[in-house]
């Protein structure tokens, strides 16, 4: 069972810092933007179908919009000729975004070690968590996105205007 | 339009006209895009929402299967073939292996069959759900797919039981299966067999007979019978046009002339009509699962062949032949003979081709997938022809274009 | 009137004669080998015959034989007759010094794209082709990657150790 904020009980108010509120906020709504493109894609359709429910950890609402999204699932192969579709894609989401990388393939190029496939998508964006498998079951799935959670609730809000983080961009050539 | 304009305007398939070039805009259906299922773009020109023409580009998860082929032994081929097809791969899985054994010659026994057969079935079963269901979302109907994804995840617990795996399953063995179906395994086919029945029958309720579905895909993405064959379609997609091709008759194999089912066709060729031949086939598909299942024959689960089929583990223990032959199979050392064999069985969405040319070594020569979205994907442009963009969209979803497949 | 190997021999023999060359049965299925540039009169021939009705390409693609001198790619079609539910194979050979050979698009139309494909892996020119490009590997690609000499891996990749992984 999931415990309430220290608020809900209780007296009505508590005292925290404000990075904890917007953290909690944020976690709990994130909206992923599914960029599946093989097989991968069908175990993530039966992750959001009612077995494994993925609208339960806020992410009911799924945004194929990029501007519109918090969350880049990338899963499923990469090859080369869509490594600049990724980028484009990763490059139009709004700060904060945070990239989960579900699959062999889009973590490290999986069984496809040829000619045509990138050998991961961290060459061309950064990734916060990588969630391996071929496919990886749903609940590996959650697994990835209750870790994305935690790197969201204690993420502090002046991660993104740091300059390791600028540095991070810069080795992907993201001014 | 004035009479001048409309001499001047071309005359599409359906009796409508379209002015010239230089009013198109042009809408870029892009590689992503939460409709097309799978990625591939196409490039419209369209006069409003009328569509003058398309240009598809695929190739964006090309993950050259066939050089991978020619660099791997012919167990180690099995996991490429799953992920061809990914939302049927037990089909693929036993098309492989039905090529080794046409190749090598093998007969397997009439027990080994009909298992494959119930595994087939249950991967066409699957496969059709995910195109009805994701069909009626595109036109906005999101209740069936989550009632239907629930039933997928039953025929994933059957497929978890056999192999291990739920999607990218690797099932089967040059031969039969590495070991035959328990008792657990027999138990969930048939709950699978008395639930699954209602579950159809209440999506088919709901969707069927709607008067929303209807009017959005009949007459909508028709194509003849003539041009059909010309583009090479197969499958669902060529029954729904009129013509009644399936390899399970044509070029059965794997027992299916024990069998006992139709071959639905449509009259149309269109949106519709794919819909009904898939609704159809599952409950064809039932059936046969369920007749495999009262008469499954007595036997051994696979086919006397020492140099491709694994000996039990005692047997490698204690005799000098099923240690070699243990230890060449697991290190692909086992030489095939030289031949090339094309061998097509009936997948998901239509004749999976099989082209194997082998020049003796333990690797293949040259190995080429003839596959059926590949195929027929072509003819996407001439169908959206003339129609509105919401057309084109439930076409492609009716389609049933699997993008491991159009790639490869 | 069931189609049989003998029978389509011969016919292909009496109206082609010496284009008709080494005729195989591996496996029953009957194979021959015709000269690249007469594969659009007898494709169309086999298509049109009134008995035989060869009216669907099953598949076309390409094979790569550098041991052949001379004769190093070869492209190989399927026909299948629903009528009599009969198959047959049909192989044409070029040399990679000049790898011509013309299209049966105007044939058969699912020939387009599988035309593509075998270019883009081979290299092979078809003469007459609408759109003869790349269709799976990226445009800007400067070989033909399914040729013998041409490895599988990507040889600019710097995370995996050919000595890790036995090559």
């Amino acid at each position: 069972m999931a415990e309430a904020p220290a608020s809900l009980d209780g007296l009505g108010y508590t005292l925290t810092s404000y990075d904890k509120v917007v953290g909690l906020a944020r976690a709990h709504s994130l909206w992923p933007l599914p960029f599946a493109t093989s097989c991968c894609g069908i175990e993530f359709m039966a992750t959001m179908g009612s077995n494994y429910d993925l609208g339960r950890f806020g992410s009911e609402r799924l945004s194929f919009s990029p501007r519109q999204a918090d969350l880049l699932m990338v899963m499923g192969t990469i090859a080369k000729k869509m490594a600049p579709v990724l980028r484009q894609v990763y490059l139009q989401m709004a700060e904060p975004r945070w990239v989960l990388s579900v699959g062999a393939c889009a973590c490290s190029g999986g069984i496809f070690d040829t000619y045509s496939v990138l050998q991961g998508i961290d060459q061309v964006i950064p990734v916060d968590v990588y969630v391996p498998g071929c496919p990886p079951r749903p609940e590996q799935i959650i697994q990835g996105i209750l870790q994305i959670q935690e790197l969201v609730k204690n993420e502090s809000l002046m991660r993104r205007k740091s300059e390791v983080y600028k540095e991070l961009l810069n080795k992907y050539g993201i001014e | 339009m004035s009479k001048q304009e409309k001499k001047e305007a071309t005359l599409l398939q359906n009796n409508t006209y379209l002015p010239e070039e230089k009013q198109y805009n042009t809408l870029n259906l892009g590689p992503t895009h939460p409709a097309t299922h799978g990625i591939f773009q196409n490039v419209l020109k369209m006069d409003g929402e009328k569509i003058y023409s398309g240009e598809p580009t695929i190739g964006y998860i090309h993950r050259a299967f066939e050089k991978l082929a020619e660099h791997r032994p012919y167990y180690q081929i099995t996991p490429i073939t799953d992920r061809l097809n990914y939302c049927s791969s037990p089909i693929n899985n036993m098309g492989w292996h039905i090529t080794m054994e046409r190749l090598l010659n093998i007969e397997t026994p009439k027990k080994v069959d009909y298992m494959r057969v119930i595994i087939m079935e249950l991967a066409r079963i699957a496969d059709h759900l995910i195109c009805n269901s994701v069909l009626a979302v595109d036109t906005g109907a999101l209740t069936g797919f989550l009632y239907i994804f629930q039933q997928r995840e039953k025929i994933y617990e059957i497929y978890e039981e056999i192999c291990g795996a739920r999607l990218t399953t690797n099932i089967g063995r040059i031969g039969g299966f590495e070991r035959d179906f328990n008792d657990i395994t027999y138990k969930k086919i048939e709950r699978f067999l008395q639930e699954f029945p209602e579950v159809l029958g209440e999506f088919e309720r709901l969707v069927s007979r709607n008067r929303i579905f209807m009017d959005r895909t009949i007459n909508v993405g028709a194509i003849t019978a003539e041009r059909a064959l010309s583009y090479g379609f197969t499958g669902p997609n060529l029954r729904a046009c009129g013509v009644d091709y399936d390899v399970r008759v044509f070029s059965s194999y794997s027992s299916y002339e024990d069998f006992d089912f139709i071959i639905p066709i449509g009259t149309n060729g269109d949106t519709y009509d794919r819909y009904c031949v898939r609704s159809t086939e599952m409950w064809e598909s039932l059936k046969m699962i369920k007749y495999a299942m009262d008469n499954m024959p007595t036997g051994s689960h696979h086919a006397d062949v020492p140099a491709f089929y694994l000996p039990p583990k005692l047997d490698v223990y204690n005799s000098m032949e099923a240690l070699i032959w243990h230890f060449k199979i697991v290190m692909g050392e086992v030489d095939v003979p030289k031949g090339e064999i094309y061998s097509p069985v009936e997948g998901g969405n239509g004749e999976l081709g099989f082209y194997l040319i082998s020049d003796g070594g333990r690797l293949p020569y040259r190995l080429h997938f003839r596959r059926p979205c590949f195929i027929y994907y072509q003819a996407y442009p001439e169908m959206i022809q003339g129609q509105l963009l919401s057309d084109a969209i439930v076409t492609m979803s009716s389609l049933n274009v699997i993008a491991g497949e159009l790639d490869a | 009137m069931s189609l049989t190997n003998e029978i389509v021999l011969k016919a292909l023999i009496d109206q082609f004669g010496e284009h008709i060359k080494d005729p195989t049965e591996p496996y029953t299925m009957l194979t021959i080998t015709i000269p690249a540039s007469q594969n659009v009169p007898i494709l169309s021939w086999l298509r049109d015959h009134r008995d035989f009705q060869f009216v669907f390409l099953t598949d076309l693609c390409g094979v790569h034989y550098p041991a052949n001198g001379g004769l190093e790619l070869a492209v190989i079609y399927h026909l299948h007759s629903f009528i009599h539910n009969y198959r047959m194979r049909i192989k044409a050979f070029v040399s990679s010094l000049n790898p011509e050979i013309p299209t049966i698009t105007e044939i058969y139309a699912s020939a387009n794209w599988m035309e593509r494909e075998t270019y883009d892996f081979f290299g092979i020119r078809f003469k007459g082709h609408p759109q003869l490009k790349r269709i799976l590997n990226m445009d800007d690609m400067n070989y033909f990657p399914m040729l013998k000499q041409y490895p599988l891996e990507d040889q600019l990749r710097e995370d995996k150790e050919d000595k890790f992984f036995g090559r």
